[in-house]
């Protein structure tokens, strides 16, 4: 009886040493080779590099909050927004009072800074991301704040409905996924157009 | 729910349908010690294992050995896995130098990966080292997912056989569910999913910016996803798990990860189907699991897609506008998932011990964040994680069974076993054991400062947020209305201890099952033996499986969720 305990743990030690090896060295450094190998921008973080200077991942987003530049979406993280070091939602409740007053101020704030709009404010433009660090914005959160850019940057409108209108990622096959803009090539875009005028 | 969202859903689950033949056959021959394809490569490799461990392969065990090695084996990984975390300062492969995790976490997140729940009390970007990530999380995705196939497989294998105490061999089943399923499958998946920019490295943490500076976290994510998936863990490397772009960037990250959740759960129904040598089992099974999922997962979309009444008031959109924008509830959201995929995936990854979360559950609306509390307190049932999934269905299959027998006056019988007064009573104290564990300790939570000091939100969404962590941990989901601050001790220890027990109490009863139904005869099917693949049967089955649930759990749902919806509407209108 006893023998057979003791055989049973050293099988289970045994195991537990080759599973740990196989699993959790030799497959994740196999998959990290590979990777290495054949997606290393992917694999790194998908960098965005211009003049040698690192401007960020374009899967992690920035915070914008110059009129000049397209907003993303609020963020939950602290101590400031877009703290990539900690990823975090609001985690509010629908009927959680901090939330709507925190949503009514956002209303404000986005109809104060385009005050050319009659349209309902866009959901996503108001509403906190679930990893505080989303990328993306609707396409009609952009078009919304595409008066007050055209006035900030003195161009047309119709020159930044363009851009955003290039700007827009579709759903694969028209069907999966959901239509977005990345906020940070679109702002970079805009800041191409304003360079080439100069 | 719009029309692409329908056809969203409709493809997904159809693609999930056509795997499940495949796979289920392949997972049959894996267990059943036939050649699958892979042993010529890996073969050598497996009897190298059994050679250095002892194990003769030819050996199989009576069900309390079986039990007691998966026990000594878990309780091993839990130890190992404490331990690293409380070391991890001293250990390499600690580029941002994290210290020791605390005892109680440590506690928590040992028992949390053992169990297949990954609960996250813990924010892994900001307290885990790389070498923690993988040596210890990594490796404990595949044990706890190769252990609880490991124990459906005894549990089939005590329902096929007849006149035997020998289940199969626990080393050999957990060795082969490794070798040849889980590695090949997470590999494929990890090489997807880092080719569309989920990351894979072991560098230190970056510095970037356009207009402020960013640090951007590194590490080896792929992989480490690919088996939280797979393994219906759904532990995250980082904080939000899979709302994080670094691990879910994409809407084709976003279906694969999906598809992995529900991959193996689903096919093991097929595999379940070959082993007991009669198919139609298997799909009766899953049909039923079909048909408890789409509703909630329809419903979870519609209550998303209306959105916050409140917020319509305040002049917010929440109308879907034709390829602009998605509407909705987009609070906790990301844009690129918008609200089918966050609601879908909810309903996939609770309806399966899974976890993962691609938006906040706590900012779902009242009667959307309801569907996947409701959908684990069906017992992780619908779909279920791997292998604990299917032997919890099992155990309502027998149950119902039984009704249906008392009904007619017959002895009951599954697939020619008598089901007697032990059977029966052992699978009660499986079915029952989980709710009486959450509730009891939701009404703890509810009621003490240790729970309520916790909460993110006041009233009723305050309820919800402890049912929900309570359900999750009782459940080995992981999934959480996030608000909730679960890195205190009361939702630590007991939190931890809730995983611990049911996970194992729950392979006890299981296991004496598979024992009790091996020893049987079988007795051949006469006209007046109840078929168990009929439409009526699943009818049956499902009835079962949502009576046990309401009757459990309503009165707590209508203290949280439904009340919370009907005060908005009634402030709000609808």
């Amino acid at each position: 009886m006893l023998t057979d305990a003791i055989k049973q743990l050293k099988t289970a030690i045994i195991m537990l040493i080759i599973f740990t090896l196989l699993t959790g060295l030799i497959y994740p450094g196999l998959v990290t080779g590979l990777a290495q190998l054949l997606f290393p921008w992917q694999a790194n973080g998908s960098m965005l590099v211009q003049n040698g200077k690192r401007l960020g991942s374009v899967l992690i987003g920035q915070s914008f909050t110059d009129p000049k530049y397209f907003w993303g979406r609020p963020s939950a993280t602290t101590p400031y927004p877009y703290n990539a070091e900690l990823s975090t939602g609001s985690n509010l409740g629908p009927s959680n009072p901090d939330f709507l007053k925190t949503v009514k101020e956002r209303v404000a704030a986005l109809q104060k800074s385009n005050p050319q709009n009659q349209v309902k404010v866009p959901v996503d433009l108001v509403t906190a991301s679930g990893s505080g660090l989303d990328p993306d914005i609707s396409p009609y959160g952009a078009y919304y704040q595409a008066p007050h850019i055209a006035l900030a940057r003195q161009i047309p409108e119709a020159q930044v409905y363009a851009l955003i209108q290039k700007n827009i990622q579709r759903r694969i096959f028209g069907i999966f996924g959901e239509p977005r803009v990345n906020v940070l090539e679109l702002n970079l875009a805009l800041d191409n157009i304003s360079m080439q005028k100069e | 729910m719009t029309e692409n969202g329908m056809w969203q859903v409709a493809i997904y689950l159809l693609v999930l349908l056509a795997l499940v033949q495949p796979l289920g056959w392949y997972m049959a021959r894996v267990y059943e010690g036939k050649r699958c394809g892979l042993d010529f490569v890996l073969g050598p490799f497996e009897r190298l294992i059994y050679k250095l461990s002892g194990v003769h392969t030819d050996r199989e065990m009576g069900w309390k050995k079986y039990l007691s090695a998966m026990l000594v084996f878990n309780l091993l990984g839990m130890l190992f896995l404490y331990a690293l975390q409380r070391l991890q300062f001293y250990l390499p492969l600690n580029p941002q130098s994290f210290s020791a995790v605390t005892p109680a976490l440590s506690f928590n997140t040992a028992g949390s990966f053992i169990t297949n729940s990954d609960w996250q009390a813990y924010g892994g970007e900001n307290s885990l080292s790389y070498l923690t990530q993988s040596l210890g999380l990594t490796v404990q995705n595949f044990l706890s997912a190769a252990t609880g196939m490991s124990l459906l497989m005894a549990l089939i294998r005590g329902i096929a056989r007849h006149e035997t105490a020998k289940l199969g061999n626990f080393w050999v089943d957990t060795v082969r569910g490794i070798l040849y399923i889980l590695l090949p499958l997470s590999l494929i998946l990890a090489l997807g999913l880092s080719s569309q920019g989920v990351i894979q490295n072991y560098k230190p943490y970056v510095t970037a910016g356009f207009v402020k500076e960013q640090v951007i976290p590194m590490g080896p994510v792929a992989s480490q996803v690919a088996i939280k998936q797979l393994g219906t863990n759904g532990g995250g490397f980082f904080n939000t798990n899979s709302a994080h772009p670094f691990e879910n960037p994409n809407i084709v990250t976003n279906f694969l990860e999906m598809l992995a959740i529900l991959l193996i759960p689903a096919a093991l129904c097929y595999t379940f189907g070959v082993m007991v040598k009669d198919r139609r089992q298997g799909w009766a099974i899953l049909l039923a699991m079909y048909l408890m999922f789409i509703p909630v997962t329809v419903m979870t979309i519609t209550a998303e897609q209306y959105g916050n009444p409140a917020l319509t008031k305040m002049g917010v959109e929440a109308k879907p506008q034709h390829n602009m924008s998605t509407g909705g509830n987009m609070e906790g959201k990301e844009v690129r998932f918008g609200i089918v995929n966050s609601a879908l995936w909810s309903t996939a990854t609770t309806g399966t011990s899974n976890g993962s979360v691609n938006a906040m559950h706590d900012s779902f609306t009242p009667i959307g964040g309801m569907m996947p509390l409701w959908l684990m307190h069906l017992g992780e049932v619908v779909f279920g994680g791997v292998g604990c999934g299917l032997y919890g269905m099992l155990m309502l299959v027998i149950i119902a069974v039984f009704v249906a027998g008392l009904m007619v006056g017959r002895t009951p019988e599954y697939l020619g076993k008598k089901i007697e007064p032990y059977e029966m009573k052992m699978a009660s104290v499986a079915v029952l054991l989980m709710p009486l564990m959450a509730l009891l300790l939701s009404a703890i939570g509810s009621v003490t400062h240790l729970g309520i000091d916790s909460l993110a939100n006041p009233g009723a969404h305050g309820f919800s947020e402890i049912l929900y962590a309570f359900t999750s941990m009782g459940n080995n989901n992981g999934s959480a209305f996030a608000g909730l601050n679960a890195n205190t001790p009361l939702y630590n220890i007991a939190g931890g201890l809730e995983m611990v027990m049911l996970r194992f109490w729950m392979a006890i009863p299981v296991l004496a099952i598979a024992g009790s139904l091996a020893r049987k005869k079988i007795i051949p099917g006469t006209v007046g033996t109840l078929s168990t693949h009929t439409f009526l049967f699943i009818i049956l089955l499902i009835a079962v499986t949502l009576i046990i649930a309401a009757l459990s759990f309503f009165p707590a749902l209508a203290l949280g969720p439904i009340v919370e919806q009907l005060m908005l509407w009634g402030q709000y209108g609808h």
